[in-house]
């Protein structure tokens, strides 16, 4: 099946990544760890950008930079250079914003992902370094405040921006763009996601070849769906109310889900870029071979090995390697257990028990899955009662023994389910007589009142065998 | 007590009486002062003496007091680079010479003035108003570090630091009959030296021997990580103060006595030659083509360079700030009043400069130029010891002279700003007078190599007495 892409949608996606696994900034010895301080506590002349002071290029942000070059397929240079981006706001204490510029530390690469119609390759342009702004801050609404505040904190923590080609089609495809990064930035231990601010996009999306239009202030990875989905509406009903579209900017209002025109003058900005003075070009060429025995095995290897290795299906495969944790997490699971039982129980149940709950597989513990699923294997507890115990870890703590003996969740004797069977018989003619009549739905109902009786210890496929046997007697 | 004097001079004072009476004294002199050279006195600078009476200190500059251009950042002392818009600015931070100076027992008299944000030859452009040439009171000191080159003359402060983007350091040394250093680019660390043209200006020292300049470098040159444009090198420069220059050979690039030169100031930087062929140096000349090209190529890097460098006074974080509405409207205000004509110009050009359109004309063009000027600086230092000029093309002119005519002034530059676009160290010694006023001999040498320089200036230190002759205005 090949996707006809009927609105000829074109989407472009910038992706800021905060590389906040560093301990310190871009420029100075700053700690990175800010986001539970009080403002303007992890500052210094540099990030300050005070009269006299001069920065120093962190190595680790370089190595980190291309270390995510590397892992998307892209080209190092051969040295780094840094740029001046000169333009005035109260956030940027320099007045210019170092960044790169027509050298950045990753040239052409590209990202496989799972498109419309199967795999499919978008181009990755380049990424580049810079440092990231302070923060505005007002007291309540921007309206109502008596003023703004400025946080520092944040000033000269290092980003790389991700620019990708205009290659995918659909916001569903921009969604699987957005979750293979962070997948593959996952892998590389660079970034924490879960941190405020920690990856921001811009989009840039244009429909029937038309011109392209630019989607500024995206917060989240559903944000950029819904950003998405809205601007290409727009734009359609635009052309067909006879509107055209033209080169401009504009904001997504996050809360409303739509996106506005920032009415900002016409004509590029000039930033007026020029190469840094304060900073010498840092010879990197020669690292490519060191970094690149440091990569770890990344999401599309790692998901083919397991596939091949644990012969699981490819759906479980690529469900258990998203995030790296959890591709750890299953490896050890599988280590102790049958690695097919491990995918159904890791990727299934689970990883659904936790998206519910909002936390991550950190919050589970290898030994008692392992302990659940041999529970279910050897038939001493339904896989319902092992969902159950899932469940009752979760939210209340506890070990699978304890709470199975707590709970009574013990396969129960046979006998008891047989004098279910034999009660639940004596008890509904109707039903048995409904079932031999060949209406299948009244065994549904014998089941039931077999799982009533037993309250609900028995098996239901179990409980379905016996009563039907003893109805064939 | 307090006068013309070197480091030796004061160390015997300080032993015969105390650091405490030497700051005492600088402090009094400096009280008396009519040249306008010094913009603050440092109130802690008669405790820092007390203390190192009192607890004793071994380092090479223990009690010297020393002036600071207004440029360099020293923590809880006033930086304002001579601007409006940097007032009530007290840096939280010393930059690296400072933290050096500190360390060597040196006692910070106070900051010295300039023209604003270094942006001057005449310090007239000052938000403090103009230093007077310590020689002529009607007379320029020279710039943009004019203070720190007129309160040594003056005998206010032994020595001082100033810096030197275009010839800074140079001009003023000239101007006042000083020596002035301008090292090899990355010789000092620039930590804390609020930036004009940051790919151009290094820090240097002025005083009023060969030797002083020796002990200062000494002490504040070296390696900072802070610096990233600093270079890892070893040194000891007070090796090279030995009277001999036999053998040296000495390059004359002829563009550098073309039209403008005063023809008095090109005789006693002949005189001075000949001075070095009588000691044993043998010179020729030689050709630097691309040095008429330099000036213009200076001027559009150092301006695209400030431009993008003083963007961050704005009012938001530090210095002045006027009110406005919103935060562009008060930015805006602030840097309409904060800033000066000459640093406005500047900026305004060098936005020029940088801008679409305009930026490969200009600032590409300018490098390319650069890389010229450098290459002929490679080339004539390949066949000589050091290269020997006029440090500038006439002694200090008139206060209000030239500060309306901005091109004539920028032309008094043409022999010290080809020195910054290469990178190499330039030292101006006084060399003769003319009408009174004192003309420097400016000595070029390659790229960290200081010592040849310090030799040549030391040298005809030793052998001529230009250098002890005083300014009657303060005889
Ligand atoms: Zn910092």
């Amino acid at each position: 099946m090949v996707y006809e892409n009927p609105d000829g949608v074109r989407i472009g996606l910038e992706v800021h990544v905060q590389l906040n696994k560093l301990n310190t900034k871009l420029f100075c010895g700053c700690s990175t760890k800010y986001h539970d301080s009080e403002p303007n506590t992890h500052v210094c002349p540099v990030c300050l950008g005070l009269p006299g002071s001069l920065p120093v290029i962190n190595e680790k942000a370089v190595e980190y930079a291309m270390k995510i070059g590397l892992a998307l397929n892209c080209s190092i240079v051969e040295q780094t250079q840094f740029h001046r981006k000169n333009y005035y706001y109260p956030d940027l204490p320099k007045g210019f914003q170092t960044t790169q510029y027509d050298f950045p530390i990753a040239g052409e690469g590209k990202i496989v992902i799972e498109g419309e119609d199967g795999e499919r390759v978008i181009g990755i342009t380049r990424a580049h370094m810079e440092e990231d702004p302070g923060r505005l801050q007002h007291m309540g609404s921007i309206d109502k405040s008596k003023g703004t505040l400025i946080n520092y904190n944040r000033s000269g923590m290092t980003l790389i921006e991700i620019v990708s080609e205009p290659d995918m089609r659909s916001p569903k495809e921009a969604r699987r763009y957005l979750d293979k990064l962070r997948s593959i930035l996952d892998y590389l231990d660079v970034f924490d996601g879960d941190l405020e601010g920690a990856m921001r996009v811009d989009a840039n999306v244009s429909v029937f070849m038309g011109e392209r239009v630019e989607v500024k202030n995206i917060s989240s990875f559903k944000g950029a769906e819904r950003a998405l989905l809205y601007e290409i509406m727009r734009q359609k009903n635009h052309i067909r109310r006879g509107g055209e579209i033209t080169l401009e900017t504009r904001h997504f209002d996050e809360a409303r889900g739509v996106t506005l025109s920032m009415r900002t003058k016409e004509t590029e900005n000039d930033y007026r870029y020029f190469p840094e003075p304060d900073l010498v070009p840092l010879r990197v060429a020669d690292r490519v071979p060191e970094i690149l025995k440091t990569l770890p095995e990344l999401p599309d290897a790692k998901r083919a090995r397991f596939v091949k290795e644990y012969d699981i299906i490819d759906m479980h495969a690529r469900a258990l390697t998203t995030e790296i944790k959890v591709a750890n997490f299953y490896e050890d699971v599988a280590a102790k257990v049958d690695p097919k039982a491990a995918a159904v129980w890791v990727a299934d149940i689970l990883k659904g028990e936790l998206n519910y709950r909002d936390l991550n597989i950190d919050a589970f513990n290898v030994g008692d899955i392992a302990e659940i699923i041999t529970l279910v294997t050897e038939e001493k507890i339904t896989e319902s009662s092992g969902v159950e115990i899932i469940r009752t870890i979760l939210d209340n703590g506890g070990k699978p023994q304890d709470i199975v003996k707590e709970k009574g969740l013990l396969k129960v004797e046979d006998d008891i389910v047989a004098k279910a069977v034999e009660e639940a018989i004596a008890e509904n003619p109707e039903a048995v007589a409904d079932f031999h009549a060949g209406k299948e739905k009244s065994m549904n109902f014998l089941v039931g009142k077999v799982m009533q009786k037993t309250k609900g210890r028995a098996d239901a496929r179990e409980a379905r065998e016996k009563l039907i046997a003893k109805l064939s007697e | 007590m307090a006068a013309w004097t070197d480091i030796s001079n004061i160390k015997q004072k300080i032993a015969d009486s105390s650091a405490e009476e030497v700051t005492a004294a600088y402090i009094e002199t400096i009280g008396k002062s009519k040249i306008n050279g010094f913009t603050t006195v440092w109130d802690e600078a008669i405790n820092t003496a007390r203390e190192i009476d009192s607890n004793g200190h071994d380092g090479p500059l223990a009690g010297i007091p020393i002036a600071i251009k207004e440029n360099i950042s020293t923590k809880g002392l006033s930086t304002t680079c001579s601007s409006k818009i940097l007032q009530g600015y007290v840096p939280p931070y010393d930059a690296h010479v400072i933290e050096r100076l500190k360390e060597a027992g040196a006692v910070i008299l106070g900051k010295t003035n300039m023209d604003e944000f270094a942006m001057g030859t005449s310090t007239e452009s000052s938000c403090y108003g103009p230093t007077f040439n310590p020689w002529d009171m009607s007379r320029v000191p020279g710039g943009s570090s004019g203070g720190s080159a007129a309160v040594v003359a003056a005998g206010e402060a032994p020595i001082s630091l100033g810096s030197d983007t275009g010839g800074s350091v140079r001009c003023p040394a000239a101007y006042c009959g000083v020596v002035g250093l301008k090292p090899t680019y990355g010789c000092i660390s620039r930590y804390g030296l609020i930036s004009y043209a940051n790919s151009l200006e290094q820090i240097g020292p002025l005083a009023t021997t060969v030797s002083d300049i020796a002990t200062i470098m000494d002490v504040v040159a070296g390696y900072d990580s802070r610096d990233s444009t600093s270079i890892n090198r070893e040194n000891n420069y007070s090796d090279a103060l030995k009277d001999d220059v036999k053998g040296m050979k000495i390059g004359v690039p002829e563009e550098y006595f073309g039209e403008g030169i005063d023809k008095d100031v090109e005789k006693s930087v002949w005189d001075a030659i000949s001075k070095f062929e009588d000691m044993g140096a043998t010179y020729e000349k030689v050709s630097m083509p691309h040095t008429k090209y330099a000036l213009a190529s200076y001027y559009i890097i150092a301006m695209s360079e400030a431009s993008s460098n003083l963007a961050r006074f704005d009012g938001t974080r530090y210095g002045l700030r006027a009110e406005g509405e919103n935060w562009h409207v008060m930015a805006s205000k602030t840097r309409a009043e904060g800033f000066g004509t000459e640093v406005k110009r500047r900026i305004l050009l060098g936005t020029y400069a940088l801008s679409a359109g305009y930026h490969d004309k200009y600032y590409l063009k300018a490098l390319k130029v650069r890389t010229l000027v450098k290459q002929d600086f490679d080339k004539a230092l390949a066949n000589v010891d050091v290269l020997m000029a006029p440090t500038m093309p006439a002694s200090a002119f008139k206060i209000g002279e030239k500060i309306e005519d901005p091109l004539s002034l920028y032309l008094a530059d043409v022999n010290t700003v080809p020195i910054n676009l290469a990178g190499v160290p330039s030292i101006s010694v006084p060399c003769g007078f003319v009408d009174d006023m004192p003309v420097g001999l400016q000595i070029i040498g390659k790229q960290f190599d200081e010592n040849t320089i310090i030799k040549a200036a030391y040298c005809f230190e030793q052998n001529t007495n230009h250098h002890t002759r005083r300014p009657r205005e303060v005889a």
